[in-house]
């Protein structure tokens, strides 16, 4: 399986040089690290070369590494179903830096482009109709950047004295609880109380 | 304007300029198979355009569960495809397995394939019964979660719990199946052909449901390719792609079953491929049984180690397994740095699950592939140039979960 798949990722690295970064295959699978401006393309050659045939999409999704340059990794799973192999392509970009929509090539890429356009705030130029498409009518903020945090900022709730839903700030009747389980001699990162003194202490000497 | 002052002239007022009228269908129809709001135009009764808006059901899946560890996130997986549940959940352990390296014993590869199967039949029974509520009869699901409710019994004496069961685990199944529960489930699918003959007597050659759903919502291999569509969707228009054998994961390999295909690519054909599929599942079920009692079927049913709790008897003889069993189920084990995708056959389509993981307990990003997601988007497509009353029958035929698709 993998031997092909090593196979597959130098015949695709020698068609496409252009687009391709690198490639490896790691856990049977092959990994294709894409420039930005080339994903049209390099799509498009896959799903019509007759050794890949990539002939439909599995899903688009984005992974958020804070503290990148090249903050979102953009990732694409595409399936042959005639050679029966899978590929999985990122792209790296900066925050504000927008990918080109691959909607015209998989029209399926629709909603996951939207998806990842309302979680991740990442823009696909030429996309037919980028709304949000999971989160409610008129929401604000990405939820699934890491700064954003897992409560949220807004709740809601039924008022009775006007006779509607309200949204207001979140508030929490106690603190949010993210428990750390992490033994304490296996590099955790937390500050034990009384901890921080130490280094204030040190510091005034 | 009734009493004829204005003449005949209305022409000119605009009253009977013709325009599309649009309407919302749900989020509270029964139709709609949860919370799905459609905004449709209609030009008569004919669709022109299919707005779906999602989200009524989302609740953060994703984000939530980057915050727990790999075990504490188990359990949402029931709740995506509530349907069936432990088919999803297979997805989720598989991709830990596929990243920590872990071989699952025989013996719970065997329950997993066995229970896999019951979920398969499980939802095939809830999709074929609504979607023939859907286009008027209401005997079927009547008779349906009849049986549902048997294999849901099944469900709660294997792990206790009827619907969210949390019972595969990374590195085999929680508890051993009861020789007891094999008997039954034995017996069961003895039993449950008969029912299968009912269901069969009462919708396949049924005018109505016929009329209803033959050539409605055709779907032809470019749009199976363009649409990214999965499952019982494209079996149902003649091409054999199953992952069960296409990319053989757990054992199915050993298994002896059929790939049911569909020849016109429209409802009727889907409906009878998921009746085909349930007596499949049903050959599956009954060999597994059998490779349960053989001798090499015996065995554990967790790969011991580090991601799998200790034995009842280890924790109270040993303190390390005492030790073992606290961490494991407080900080949770750790998950070697990688990204995988795995992808299994659930009754709806392919549901795959993308883990980012960066070694500690807790995956950095885990991604959710719902096949009704893709389903949906399609709607658009699928229903245009349709009678609205034939919308029903799409939604029912895709068999649309919202609980997997707003995750």
């Amino acid at each position: 399986m993998s031997d092909a798949l090593k196979e597959l990722g130098a015949y695709i690295e020698a068609k496409r040089t252009d687009c391709v970064l690198a490639w490896d295959v790691t856990h049977d699978e092959l990994n294709l690290d894409v420039t930005p401006s080339n994903i049209v393309g390099l799509v498009e050659f896959l799903k019509s070369d007759a050794t890949c045939q990539f002939s439909s999409l599995v899903d688009i999704t984005a992974v958020d590494y804070t503290g990148r340059a090249k903050r979102f990794d953009v990732v694409y799973h595409l399936l042959s179903m005639y050679q029966n192999h899978r590929i999985r392509l990122r792209v790296s970009i900066r925050e504000e830096a927008m990918v080109p929509s691959i909607v015209s090539v998989h029209p399926s890429a629709n909603w996951f482009e939207r998806e990842v356009f309302d979680m991740f705030g990442i823009l696909f130029s030429g996309h037919p109709d980028l709304r949000r498409i999971l989160t409610d009518y008129g929401f604000r903020g990405y939820p699934l950047r890491k700064d954003f945090p897992t409560t949220g900022y807004t709740e809601v709730r039924y008022d009775e004295a006007q006779k509607r839903v309200v949204y207001e700030p979140v508030s929490l009747v106690q603190e949010y609880r993210q428990f750390d389980f992490m033994s304490p001699w296996e590099g955790a990162e937390y500050i034990l109380p009384g901890d921080d003194k130490a280094d204030e202490k040190a510091e005034a000497k | 304007m009734m009493d004829g002052t204005k003449g005949f002239d209305d022409a000119l007022t605009g009253e009977q300029k013709i325009r599309n009228f649009n309407i919302n269908f749900g989020p509270q129809h029964p139709a709609a198979h949860g919370v799905l709001r459609l905004v449709l135009e209609l030009d008569g009764e004919i669709v022109e355009r299919c707005d779906p808006h999602i989200g009524l059901l989302h609740r953060g899946t994703e984000k939530l569960m980057e915050s727990r560890t790999y075990l504490q996130n188990l359990p949402y997986f029931d709740r995506l495809d509530y349907v069936a549940p432990m088919n999803q959940e297979h997805a989720w352990c598989l991709a830990i397995e596929k990243l920590t390296g872990v071989e699952v014993p025989r013996r719970a590869s065997l329950i997993r394939v066995l229970f896999c199967e019951i979920g398969r039949v499980l939802n095939h029974l809830l999709n074929i019964t609504t979607q023939a509520m859907d286009v008027g009869a209401l005997t079927p699901p009547l008779w349906g979660f009849e049986e549902r409710e048997k294999l849901m019994i099944f469900y709660e004496r294997a792990c206790g719990a009827r619907l969210h069961a949390a019972y595969f685990r990374p590195g085999g199944v929680h508890q051993d199946l009861t020789p007891e529960l094999i008997d039954d489930i034995d017996t069961w699918s003895k039993e449950f052909p008969k029912v299968m003959a009912d269901i069969d007597g009462l919708l396949t050659e049924n005018r109505i449901f016929k009329q209803r759903n033959a050539d409605i919502g055709i779907v032809t291999e470019e749009d199976i390719l363009e649409y990214g569509f999965s499952g019982v969707m494209v079996r149902g228009s003649g091409l054999a792609w199953d992952l069960r054998r296409a990319q053989p994961y757990e054992c199915y390999d050993e298994f002896d079953f059929q790939i049911p295909v569909g020849k016109n690519g429209d409802c009727y054909d889907r409906y009878l491929v998921r009746m085909e599929e349930m007596r499949q599942s049903l050959r599956i079920i009954l060999q597994a049984i059998e490779k349960l009692r053989a001798p090499e079927g015996q065995g554990d049913i967790l790969a011991r180690g580090k991601i799998t709790p200790p034995s009842r008897k280890d924790m109270k003889q040993s303190m390390e397994s005492l030790i073992h069993h606290f961490k494991l189920y407080t900080e949770g084990f750790h998950v070697p740095e990688g990204e995988v995708y795995c992808a299994v056959e659930a009754p709806k389509g392919e549901f795959g699950v993308y883990l980012v993981a960066d070694g500690t307990n807790k995956p950095y990003r885990s991604k959710i592939r719902a096949p009704g997601f893709l389903h949906l988007q399609a709607m658009d497509h699928m229903s245009r140039g349709h009678q609205l009353a034939d919308v029903a029958a799409i939604i029912g035929t895709m068999d649309v979960v919202f609980g997997e698709i707003d995750r």
